[in-house]
């Protein structure tokens, strides 16, 4: 007898690079990305998709990999916190949540990254309201937020710099 | 923006905002959580745990599930050892060992929804959970209490059959009060004779939890030795050690924790759930074991800070003085003994010189989770109460809120009504800062539509913050750099402030210290991250390491100079001979000939610290009430704390603004949503809302640095003392808005809206006194 149902073949980019793994189908993509791959960045803190530790991008999209089945990355392009930082260079996004200390335990810090990157991707000069409604996905127990936004918006600065 | 008492010392790196050490590796997703360790032969523990609040466990046969294929071992209660009544100190609140091991694990009945009635290790997550399913359990219901009315109800059910009580009779059996403590001074039924205007309320509270963002975890591992190590997310690994250590029976020595990264805590992950649990199962299995808590098990079976009663009375002459106040609080413990209501009750009264007061604070068992400590543990609740008291008496007096504060306000050497005497303290300084702050003098703006009504409140609070033990190692590197590992979990950037103080001594740049998290076997004893003692106790071990340090390179560059010790200095990062100007050296030069001087120089600091400051933190809300649907939003609000020392002022302000974040969560949102069977509705982030940024202002702050003479940069703690205000100072904001005084939490808006419509929740008339808003002269 086994528990184990059917195992699938999920082939997928991930930071530009290709990856391949056999998993259950009831796998999630935060726990492939994780477990299978090895990327931990990604958090998962709600598993309900509300919090945004888990957010990464498939396709050019926004998703909360918790509640998404890994299967369904089938074929698809997937960026994490990890592939942020290009040729040994962080993303100026990374650089200014440095600087400005855009968080304290850091635990939601990847998924707000992704996010805030996602954001800067489409609109590269948001006004810090239009920051702070893309943001209101991304849960901060620690900070109160004013910080993050801080260095989300000064990030924009320093890319128009 | 920060107010220094007076000039102080100039410093090199206090006071700056260097970058965080571990920055990097957070931003890029390297940083290592506890779910994120991985080990060959790894498996994966699940938990099973009670749907009932209150049961006996007739039946618990686990025999099906340890056959199952891919099940490697199972436990339950059975396999703990009954541990002797010994009380522990786990750093915020003190636990006694003999019920530590039914906390983990049931015995003969569970007695709260989610109590852990037996555990799998299996060769992935889900074939643990499928092994769940086949552990048979019978349970035979028992009826529950829920609140501490019912729980202190004659002929109540009993929690916990073997509770002895301390009364104030003595000890007392067939109770679920746990405790009760009193504190009396001077005499308060003279005291409220002399007063013109007396206020007494009564105040309800629910169960809220500290929201951490990363959950629970743990990870276990034996050597064939016997040795154990354990890697967990936890506030003091010193701490899970040693009770690891007495749950298992074997020496502390043993045992290896090593703290990972760690997702929040705010108190809640000073207490073990998870690291026994896991021992045992990879005892068993011989294999290590892992186990993760999803968010329902979080909420439902760690400690969130309790609910309770609390009635306040308060009088004062027409003059505005306070003649006399007393306290009445009874705070749900949980299933086990152990609330936190000791500290609300010394907390409570502690921003007022009063003459005549008395306390009585009730521990309370009901059946619900068992409570952990939450940033300043007891003292939002109580000042909920007090501080919408206070403003009420001043209100009725005809007296500004902040004016009538500064009036009664404790002061240096005047008597806390539990009975410690005040040291420096920044009371005074604080309300004063409030008083000249931007907020207070900002008129509050019309509101943006005809149904909506503006409102200002304003709430001190008070926490004592901790002392404690810490240690911290500096080894030199022949580069002038300098190697750090000290004890105390990092939570939101106290490798930064740590190093930063030992920075300082050494005449450094704050990045020359490279800061390590030590576990148990790297470096000495160290207490919890919590009571706000990090950067004032583990901060002073580092200075004291420091300082060795700095003593030994003296000595060193004695050596090379062929001179007497007695004859050089250390100024600004630079060694020199006092007789010579020509013989002068910087801590880097020195440390370049480290090896002809003598070898390695290493030091040690450790510290076992008392006199931590206590720390005072207003605030002020400015909120707008949508009366067709009871939302309130927050417009602006300033936190106004007396921090001592800031270190680094960014993290401090981190702090500060992170505390009264979640002071309006608890405030306006959030609640464990209970049925009358003890099941919580509303386990998780979907349901139990946190603010987002959308529901916060960007919250302003204003540091008053009034030194702790007890440090030598004159820190004090920072991190609980801003949840404490946000509460009261939303009820008070709410009365200013409509009149109404909100007595429970949380003030929600189907809540808001019952009041507006001149009703309560539950329907009955509302009792709130409600003779117009206030409207005081300033604007
Ligand atoms: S863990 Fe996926 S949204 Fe919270
Ligand atoms: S930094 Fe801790 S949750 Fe955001």
């Amino acid at each position: 007898m086994t528990t184990e149902p059917r195992s699938v073949n999920v082939r997928l980019t991930v930071n530009g690079t290709p990856r391949e793994a056999a998993v259950p189908v009831y796998r999630t993509l935060v726990d492939l990305l994780r477990y299978d791959l090895g990327l931990t960045g990604t958090k998962e803190a709600c598993g309900v998709g509300v919090c945004g530790a888990c957010t990464v991008v498939v396709n050019g999209n926004l998703t909360a990999s918790c509640i998404t089945l890994a299967f369904k990355a089938d074929g698809a392009t997937v960026e994490t916190v990890e592939g942020m930082a290009r040729d040994g260079e962080l993303h100026p996004l990374q650089a200014s949540f440095i600087e400005h200390g855009g968080f304290q335990c850091g635990a939601c810090t990847p998924g707000q990254l992704v996010a805030a990157k996602a954001l800067l991707d489409s609109n590269p000069e948001p006004t810090e309201d239009e920051v702070r409604r893309w943001m209101s996905g991304n849960l901060c127990r620690c900070t109160g937020y004013a910080q993050i936004l801080d260095a989300i918006v000064k990030a924009t600065a320093a890319r128009e710099a | 923006m920060t107010i220094t008492e007076k000039p102080q010392q100039q410093y090199k790196v206090i006071g700056t905002r260097p970058i965080r050490h571990d920055g990097l590796e957070k931003v890029t997703g390297r940083a290592v959580y506890g779910a994120d360790v991985k080990f060959p032969g790894l498996l994966w523990g699940a938990v099973l745990r009670s749907p009932h609040a209150h049961a006996r466990i007739k039946k618990l046969d686990v025999s099906k599930a340890a056959k199952m294929p891919g099940v490697f071992a199972v436990m339950t209660g059975a396999d703990l050892v009954d541990l002797e009544s010994k009380l522990v100190d786990m750093g915020e609140e003190i636990d006694n060992l003999a019920y530590t091991t039914k906390k983990l694990m049931a015995d003969d009945k569970v007695v709260y929804k989610g109590h852990p009635v037996a555990a799998v290790a299996a060769v992935d997550l889900n074939t643990a959970q499928e092994a769940l399913k086949l552990i048979a359990v019978a349970y035979e219901p028992l009826p529950v209490v829920l609140t501490v009315e019912e729980a202190m109800a004659p002929g109540a059910p009993l929690v916990l059959d073997d509770l002895v009580g301390e009364h104030l009779t003595g000890e007392a059996r067939n109770t679920n009060i746990a405790k009760h403590t009193r504190y009396e001074f001077g005499d308060t039924a003279k005291g409220f004779a002399r007063a013109a205007v007396t206020v007494e309320r009564t105040f309800k509270l629910t169960m809220v939890h500290q929201g951490y963002i990363e959950p629970q975890n743990a990870t276990a591992q034996w050597n064939q030795d016997g040795k154990l190590t354990v890697w967990t997310s936890t506030q003091g690994a010193f701490n899970v050690r040693d009770a690891v250590a007495s749950i298992l029976k074997m020496p502390e020595s043993n045992i290896r924790v090593i703290p990972l990264e760690i997702g929040g805590g705010f108190g809640g992950k000073i207490p073990i759930y998870l690291e026994p649990v896991a021992a045992v199962l990879a005892r068993k299995a011989g294999r290590p074991v892992k186990l993760v808590m999803d968010r329902k098990s979080v909420f439902e079976a760690t400690g969130p800070t309790p609910g309770g009663t609390i009635r306040v009375k308060v009088g004062a002459d027409s003059a505005g003085n306070i003649t006399a106040a007393e306290a009445d609080l009874r705070y749900e413990a949980g299933a086990y003994p152990g609330s936190p209501v000791g500290a609300g009750a010394q907390c409570i009264f502690a921003p007022y010189r009063l003459p005549n007061s008395r306390i009585d604070a009730y521990d309370v068992v009901v059946n619900k989770p068992k409570t952990a400590a939450y940033r300043a543990p007891g003292a939002t609740q109580a000042a909920f109460a007090m501080e919408s008291v206070v403003d009420e008496v001043a209100e009725r007096l005809g007296i500004d809120p902040l004016e009538f504060r500064l009036r009664n306000a404790s002061r240096e050497g005047d008597r806390r009504a539990d009975g410690p005497i005040f040291p420096r303290i920044g009371n005074v300084q604080v309300l004063q800062a409030a008083k000249r702050s931007a907020q207070w003098n900002a008129p509050l703006g019309a509101p943006s539509a005809p149904h909506k009504k503006r409102g200002r409140g304003v709430a001190n609070g008070f926490w004592f913050n901790g002392g404690m033990k810490s240690s911290c190692n500096l080894a030199v590197n022949k580069d002038g750099t300098v190697a750090m590992v000290e004890g105390s979990v990092d939570i939101g950037g106290t490798r930064a402030s740590i190093a930063m103080q030992a920075a300082e001594v050494l005449g450094i740049p704050a990045e020359d210290v490279h800061p390590t998290v030590g576990d148990t076997d790297t470096v000495g004893q160290t207490d919890v991250t919590g009571g706000s003692r990090t950067t004032f106790a583990t901060g002073y071990a580092a200075y004291l390491a420091a300082t060795n340090v700095v003593k030994q390179m003296m000595g060193r560059a004695a050596k090379l100079w062929e001179i007497d010790e007695s004859g050089i200095e250390f100024k600004d990062g630079t060694f020199f001979s006092k007789s010579d100007p020509e013989l002068r050296l910087t801590f880097k030069q020195v440390a370049e000939k480290l090896d002809e001087t003598g070898g390695p120089l290493s030091a040690t600091g450790t510290v076992n610290m008392r006199g931590a400051g206590g720390a005072f933190s207003t605030q002020i809300a400015d909120v707008e009430v949508d009366t067709e649907t009871g939302k309130v939003d927050v417009l602006r609000w300033t936190v106004v704390q007396d921090v001592g020392k800031a270190i680094h002022p960014a993290y401090v302000e981190g702090q500060m603004q992170g505390g009264a974040a979640q002071g309006i969560g608890w405030a306006l949102n959030e609640e464990y949503f209970w049925d009358d069977k003890g099941n919580m509705h509303n386990s998780s982030f979907l349901d139990y809302r946190m603010p987002t940024a959308l529901d916060l202002p960007k919250i302003e702050t204003v540091l008053v640095e009034v030194p702790n003479p007890n440090h030598p940069y004159g820190v004090r703690g920072v991190g609980e003392a801003p949840i404490v205000a946000p509460v009261a100072a939303i009820a008070n904001a709410l009365r200013d808005a409509l009149g109404t005084r909100f007595t429970e939490t949380p003030m929600k808006p189907s809540r808001v809206l019952a009041a507006i419509k001149g009703g309560t929740l539950d329907g009955a008339a509302t009792a709130a006194s409600s003779n117009g808003a206030s409207r005081r002269g300033r604007r």
